[in-house]
């Protein structure tokens, strides 16, 4: 079979930016800021694009977010997705009941207009707001299956098979098709752009499809940077004459 | 005020989490903890329940449930939300409790907070701190709904023994048509033993190991000492180690007794995955290295000559 997969982004600040807020402290202050897709949904796309690659088919990425993220959408087609559609917002941080309603009514208009997704495939949970529902609550929206936490995901015949991490190892799921599965980083390593895939991404036509704001119950009042730790440190020593101190903490925490 | 709360457990053990649910609960000001369990429920387990503060305990058994399922577990929570119509309903936020939550909140199209360190209730609104960016930002928001559903950061509340007995009483969902369809269907152990979740000591490296065949002197120490290997994202993203040893944000979340930092510069991104740690120990070659000014203890130098020489001294003291 060939697979038609749909990956939802989301455009974040690049993980590992410092958070400067607004002085209002209600928002990020993105002036200074690069953006990225989140991780794990950046894993997501590869994911795909390995699938369609292996059994035919192809990938189409959407997300809900402000027309700059034109450019995730853009940098996924440059990396092997067919498609890219943008659920244009207001430009403000949807709840996540907000961005489910949203993303089952675009989901369920362009299912319309080609048929049905095999596989949707989404974060477990997104790097910035991590609110950990958005797939389940789009998934129990559409009737479909889906396993969070997903670190590998193969096809066998009208199922696909999703492993997850346990402490000691993994477990194993078979999701009947139509099915969904929100993916963690590690299941793929990202590829890079060629050249011409980037160029040709720029002359790509990329739709949208409107969906309107319904605001669920948890509403954000304002941010804080968490507090600092701050930890008297003890140094034991310098290079390998501190060995013996750290034995003897060792034994001293009843590690030895 | 009663509060539902979900108890994590895998084939009738129960995890080192779940009895924070209940602690969860208790700071809430909950006046009747009625914990869920969905499956295999034992006297020991029962026992533990009430003595860690459950008044009672709401068991859905059943074919669908003798091994974990997310849907099923959501429906199973439902239903017993359903039965107690409770003002909250709380988890921890995990990989398997906060996917419940998250069916359970959807099937009933409410809120949910996930990842909270604090709560103010109100009569109508409550006032919930939640932990955003993986913990690089701390989010004051409000819940609004009748029933409200929560996921509490692990390692925040802890739960305190001294409870009483809770009685059980049965819950009978109607599942959905298609339930079953999501349930695990094998397992792959890959460790057996000593885990990174699971090590009283955990051996991390970061960056500055340096090479695949670096971290051979990290696992030498582990293995003297009973610990795990685990690792930072530059690593796993270099290829060095596996993903399912990195510790931090978008890998794994730990809490042993030592945490011992060898050439981990500290990003956020990583001290969120071992914060909860008792005590962290860094060995790090710069004297000003975040890590170093976060651990409770530090060995400054090069991690090549310091792990070994630490290995060389367990052995002479071990004969």
């Amino acid at each position: 079979m060939t697979l038609r997969i749909l990956v939802c982004v989301k455009r974040v600040p690049a993980p590992g930016a410092r958070i400067v807020l607004t002085a209002d402290r209600t928002e990020i202050d993105a002036k200074n800021l690069g953006f990225a897709i989140s991780p794990h949904e950046e894993c997501g796309v590869e994911a795909a694009v390995q699938l369609v690659e292996q059994h035919g088919g192809s990938t189409t990425v959407l997300t809900l977010g402000p027309g700059e993220a034109d450019e995730q959408l853009r940098y996924s087609l440059s990396v092997g997705a067919d498609k890219a559609v943008l659920v244009p917002t207001d430009g403000s941080d949807w709840d996540a009941q907000a961005t489910a309603r949203a993303l089952v009514h675009a989901i369920s208009e362009l299912e319309a207009a080609d048929g049905a997704f095999d596989l949707i495939v989404m974060g477990n949970e997104s790097a910035d707001s991590g609110g950990f529902q958005v797939g389940i609550r789009v998934a129990r929206a559409l009737g479909r299956p889906i396993v969070n936490g997903v670190k590998g995901l193969e096809l066998d015949g009208d199922a696909m098979i999703a492993r997850r991490e346990s402490a000691n190892g993994y477990e194993v799921y078979r999701l009947p098709l139509p099915a969904m599965a929100g993916v963690k980083e590690g299941i793929t390593l990202p590829r890079y752009p060629t050249l011409p895939a980037r160029l040709k991404s720029k002359k790509a036509d990329v739709p949208s499809v409107a969906a309107a704001k319904h605001p669920g119950g948890l509403t954000t009042g304002h941010f804080s940077n968490p507090v600092e730790v701050v930890t008297e440190t003890m140094v034991l020593g310098t290079g390998p004459a501190a060995a013996p101190a750290v034995v003897d903490l060792l034994d001293e925490l009843g590690l030895l | 005020m009663d509060i539902v709360a979900l108890i994590e457990h895998d084939r009738g053990e129960a995890a080192d989490v779940s009895f924070q649910a209940l602690a969860f609960a208790q700071s809430l000001g909950a006046t009747a903890i009625h914990a869920v369990v969905v499956g295999a429920l034992s006297s020991e387990l029962t026992a533990a329940l009430g003595a860690n503060g459950a008044t009672a305990i709401c068991h859905i058994d059943g074919d669908l449930t003798v091994d974990y399922d997310p849907e099923v577990w959501g429906e199973a929570l439902a239903a017993a939300v359903a039965q107690v119509n409770p003002q909250a309903v709380v988890g921890l936020a995990t990989d398997r409790s906060g996917e419940v939550l998250a069916h359970a909140a959807a099937i009933a199209d409410a809120p949910l907070a996930a990842n909270v360190t604090a709560v103010t209730a109100g009569a109508d609104e409550w006032a919930v701190t939640r932990i955003r960016w993986g913990g690089a930002l701390i989010e004051e928001a409000s819940l609004n709904a009748p029933v409200r559903y929560l996921t509490a950061a692990p390692h925040v509340f802890m739960p305190q023994a001294g409870g009483g007995t809770a009685a059980v009483v049965a819950v009978a969902p109607i599942w959905s048509a298609t339930a079953g369809r999501t349930q695990i269907v094998d397992r792959i152990t890959l460790a057996s033993g000593i885990t990174l979740t699971t090590a009283a000591v955990v051996i991390s490296g970061g960056r500055g190991v340096g090479s695949p065949e670096g971290f051979t002197k990290l696992d030498e120490l582990a293995g003297l000492i009973s610990g795990a290997v685990g690792c930072s994202r530059v690593v796993t993203n270099a290829g060095w180690r596996p993903h399912s040893d990195q510790v931090g944000q978008t890998g794994k979340r730990i809490a042993p007794e030592l945490y011992i930092a060898c050439g981990i510069s500290g990003a956020t991104q990583h001290w969120v995955g071992m914060m909860a740690s008792k005590k962290v120990l860094a060995i790090n070659t710069d004297r000003d290295a975040n890590m170093v000014n976060k651990a409770d203890y530090a060995v400054i130098g090069d991690l090549h000559e310091i792990l070994p020489a630490i290995s060389a001294e367990i052995r002479r003291r071990k004969g």
